[in-house]
């Protein structure tokens, strides 16, 4: 019974993941392919006057540019189900390689700043939901409100701003300092690169969680079990944590995971600003410089990226939640 | 004691509806002088003036100048103007798309299955990387930027229009009108078009702090328009560059308008919800 429920869960999850990665690929690589830029001339940049117009086919023809659209898809799918993604114009190497370096660098600053902001976000909630209605909740509502209508990048620009410029405590850009070896960089310089974007990320992701948070809490507060629990009696964390904590939990969590697009964004919002080379100033790069391999190879990824997201969140509510559980035996 | 219990207070408390609806007009009038104030500017406002390069704020220039002695606060002005109006493109086509595609849900099982795969499809990259990839399509340049915008931003409206479309569909009144040999058409003007309207007009407004944001995103990337371009996104990208030598108020004042204008914006949907639609607003 419950190994057939798990299997055609999988099974429904991977068509689904299937469908979604064959459309997005089929739909971006039509984008890219009418694009107007012309990826020969973003590859050889300021030294185009010099390249005849033989060799200029010759890259064409080397390249496969000549072929049809359709064929020109096959090939690059057919290349992408072996596993090569396709060489990066801008970094010159292959793509799957700069994507695994880069997402190394991302998930470090947005692991970081996903557990904080899960974390501040749900306490905060919990706070303001408990107190519905008072000034702390007021400040901590109009505090959340706010935060939503914030650029990211603005926030990061004044971190910059107060902790680098004026304060001095951190430096000003990149994931290490300049002029050093990669092998001699101290983990300790790593973090102080990483504090300034982890925080900017952690505070723009408060937002939702907190909002989330309290709402839910402020339903279950008007339950009639927590009305009954109230009437025995209890009041305060007693009460939070016997009848608030288990039904809040889960979908502040699953909401959380299920926000894994919004953090990308962020991310590269703030990556750009504070110029740490993850996966965000990457996509970036690969957009302004005409990158099309890297660019693809990003897109796919990221869309893996967001769906692991959604899959957690849901799988959480599908095999964590006993009330589904009993749902599907009914 | 004898005050507070035999005689009413005079200071007369609002009620909720005259408060949302005060804020309703505040943050109106609010919007419109600042876009307003925008349209106004004429270009003499917008000149270089060399003698005046790099003042911090002031009474004649409240948001100090730039490089080229431009005042921000005009430059300011404009880009919020810019970011209304490619706002006001990107949500009136989204929320059209989102009426259409909600609507064409109604219609059978399989078409409300496409549509849905099709949320999903654009819910599943992460926005600023669509955004991306269609300015590249678009070979980059200002247009690339709003149809980008204009574009995808219909999914999570077209979600919440389509639930409720769902749940319109299955009410005693469409039965009654099918029975009746009523069109498809018929039914969608008469029962299910009045019901999302509030909906459409709460929606339209709330999408404009997604578009806003993403369009100042966007153009701070520097995808889109020339540096030439009071965008809030350009003035704060070229601001970077003036960081580090203290001159804090180039990213300051334009951001902070920008979330100022974002949030009146949100305000405003919030308590039009509250208004015409207090079946969902009253929730929130």
């Amino acid at each position: 019974m419950q190994l057939k429920r798990v299997s055609l869960y999988v099974i429904k999850k991977t068509l689904k993941l299937v469908s979604l990665l064959i459309a997005i690929s089929v739909l971006s690589f039509l984008l890219v392919s009418y694009s107007p830029i012309d990826p020969i001339q973003s590859y050889i940049g300021a030294d185009m006057v010099r390249v005849s117009p033989e060799q200029r086919d010759n890259i064409a023809a080397y390249w496969g540019l000549d072929d049809s659209k359709t064929e020109q898809f096959l090939n690059w799918s057919k290349a992408v189900l072996q596993g090569n993604l396709g060489t990066s114009l801008i970094y010159r190497a292959p793509v799957a390689d700069v994507i695994a370096e880069r997402f190394l660098a991302s998930l470090i600053l947005m692991g970081i700043a996903w557990l904080m902001s899960g974390f501040i976000g749900f306490i905060l909630g919990i706070i303001s939901g408990i107190q519905e209605g008072s000034w702390v909740d007021r400040i901590i509502k109009g505090y959340c409100f706010i935060l939503a209508s914030t650029p990211a990048f603005w926030l990061a620009l004044l971190c910059l701003m107060l902790f680098s410029v004026s304060l001095g405590w951190f430096p000003v850009g990149l994931a290490s300092p300049a002029g050093i070896l990669t092998e001699d960089v101290t983990w300790l310089e790593r973090a102080k690169h990483l504090v300034l974007p982890a925080l900017t990320l952690s505070i723009i992701g408060v937002a939702n969680v907190a909002l989330h948070t309290r709402q839910k809490l402020i339903e279950v507060l008007g339950s009639e079990y927590a009305r009954f629990a109230k009437a025995k009696g209890e009041t305060g964390f007693l009460l939070l944590w016997r009848h608030g904590l288990r039904n809040i939990s889960l979908p502040a969590v699953s909401l959380h995971f299920a926000s894994f697009g919004e953090l990308f964004g962020g991310a590269v919002l703030a990556e750009q600003v504070f110029s740490y080379p993850g996966l965000g100033q990457a996509v970036v790069q690969a957009g302004l410089g005409g990158d099309i391999p890297l660019l693809l190879g990003i897109v796919l990824f990221s869309t893996l990226f967001v769906f692991a997201g959604n899959l957690l969140a849901d799988l959480l509510y599908q095999f964590i939640d006993p009330r589904m559980r009993k749902e599907e035996l009914q | 004691m004898i005050g507070r219990t035999s005689f009413p207070m005079k200071v007369k408390k609002w009620n909720l509806r005259q408060r949302t609806l005060a804020v309703t007009i505040l943050s109106f009038t609010l919007l419109a002088g600042m876009i307003g104030s925008g349209i106004l500017i004429g270009p003499e406002k917008m000149g270089v003036d060399f003698l005046s390069k790099y003042l911090p704020p002031s009474f004649t220039h409240p948001f100090g100048t730039d490089w080229l002695g431009r005042d921000m606060l005009t430059r300011t002005l404009k880009g919020l103007t810019l970011s209304f109006s490619v706002g006001l493109l990107a949500s009136t086509v989204s929320t059209f798309i989102a009426l259409i595609l909600s609507l064409l849900c109604s219609v059978n099982k399989k078409l409300d299955a496409v549509v849905t795969w099709f949320i999903d499809l654009f819910l599943s990259v992460p926005h600023i990387v669509i955004l991306i990839l269609i300015s590249f399509a678009a070979g980059g340049g200002f247009k690339g930027v709003v149809i980008g915008l204009a574009l995808t931003h219909w999914p999570s409206l077209t979600r919440l229009l389509r639930a409720e479309v769902l749940q319109l569909k299955n009410t005693d009144y469409v039965a009654v009108s099918k029975a009746f040999g009523k069109s498809r058409m018929w039914i969608a003007r008469h029962h299910l078009l009045p019901h999302l309207v509030p909906q459409l007009i709460v929606g339209f407004i709330l999408l404009f702090p997604h578009a806003i944001l993403h369009e100042a995103a966007i153009t701070f990337l520097g995808f889109g328009l020339s540096s030439e371009v009071p965008a809030i996104g350009i003035i704060l990208s070229e601001s970077m560059r003036y960081l580090a030598t203290g001159m804090w108020w180039l990213a300051f004042f334009p951001g902070l308008a920008l979330l100022v204008m974002v949030s009146i914006f949100d305000l405003l949907g919030r308590s039009i919800r509250k208004l015409i639609d207090p079946f969902h607003g009253q929730k929130l």
